[in-house]
């Protein structure tokens, strides 16, 4: 056995080790644990009709509360679109 | 005569303007179902590369060149960023504040879905940034595939 495999087989225990425990510590599904909810996520859900007056929540969230977030993905975006087209202009005639 | 066959080229013609109304149903009702600009643009994207797969690059630079794909995709941009500094101006006076739903702009046109309305005027800007960033993604994406895809079609030539 190489040491490329070792290194490989050990990294995949780690991640799967990580994966698992992590999947066998969130919450159960449809239950309301009161204690470990985060504040923002019934802001969220109580205000977000009243403040923002978007029915859909999650677009309330992505481009109003966090709408940094959005410009960030935007900026993400701009800059692959401008990459790509600065990378093939030299092969149009 | 570049593209595939033409029964490839008829079923793009008539799936093509089916996949772009639901995306852009997609983007036009981002704040009131699942979806948004990101989505719906992606769909409206896919249909037009399929499009350009069916007919072909060339044919397809032909209709509509990658240079007013990224004048679309900075308009888009612009529009977006400016949404968000109108929000100095107006309402509360803060970056990506939504001015139109605020107590002292107008308030009684947008603000529906507090009433218990589901609208497509309700939301105040939030519709406005999705057509604004489903534009962008539209745009973006196609300019990216069509950009790709005529290099590949030129180099195969031998330029």
């Amino acid at each position: 056995m190489s040491i490329r495999n070792i290194v490989a087989v050990t990294f995949f225990a780690v991640v799967a080790l990580f994966l698992i425990f992590g999947a066998l510590m969130t919450h159960p599904f449809g239950e309301f644990d009161e204690d470990n909810t985060p504040e923002m996520d019934q802001y969220i859900i109580d205000n977000t009709q009243s403040e923002t007056g978007a029915d859909n929540g999650v677009t309330a969230v992505v481009f109003d509360y966090r709408g940094f977030d959005t410009l960030g993905e935007a900026t993400v975006l701009f800059t692959a679109v401008a990459g790509v087209i600065i990378l093939f202009r030299r092969l149009k005639k | 005569m570049s593209g595939m066959s033409r029964i490839v080229k008829t079923m793009a013609s008539v799936t093509f303007p089916l996949t772009m109304i639901y995306g852009l149903y997609i983007i036009a009702h981002g704040h009131l179902t699942p979806g948004g600009g990101f989505q719906g643009g992606a769909v409206v994207a896919s249909s037009c590369a399929l499009i350009l797969v069916a007919y072909g690059s060339v044919w397809t630079m032909g209709k509509i060149k990658e240079k007013s794909l990224s004048v679309f995709e900075s308009l888009g941009a612009i529009g977006f960023i400016g949404l968000a500094f109108f929000g100095l101006i107006f309402g509360a006076n803060y970056f990506f504040n939504n001015f139109l739903v605020h107590p002292k702009g107008l308030d009684i046109i947008f603000n529906g879905a507090a009433k218990g309305l589901s609208n497509i005027n309700t939301a105040g800007v939030i519709p406005l940034m999705n057509f604004a960033v489903g534009l962008k993604v539209i745009a973006g994406l196609f300019a990216i595939v069509l950009a790709m895809a005529y290099a590949t079609t030129k180099l195969k030539e031998g330029e």
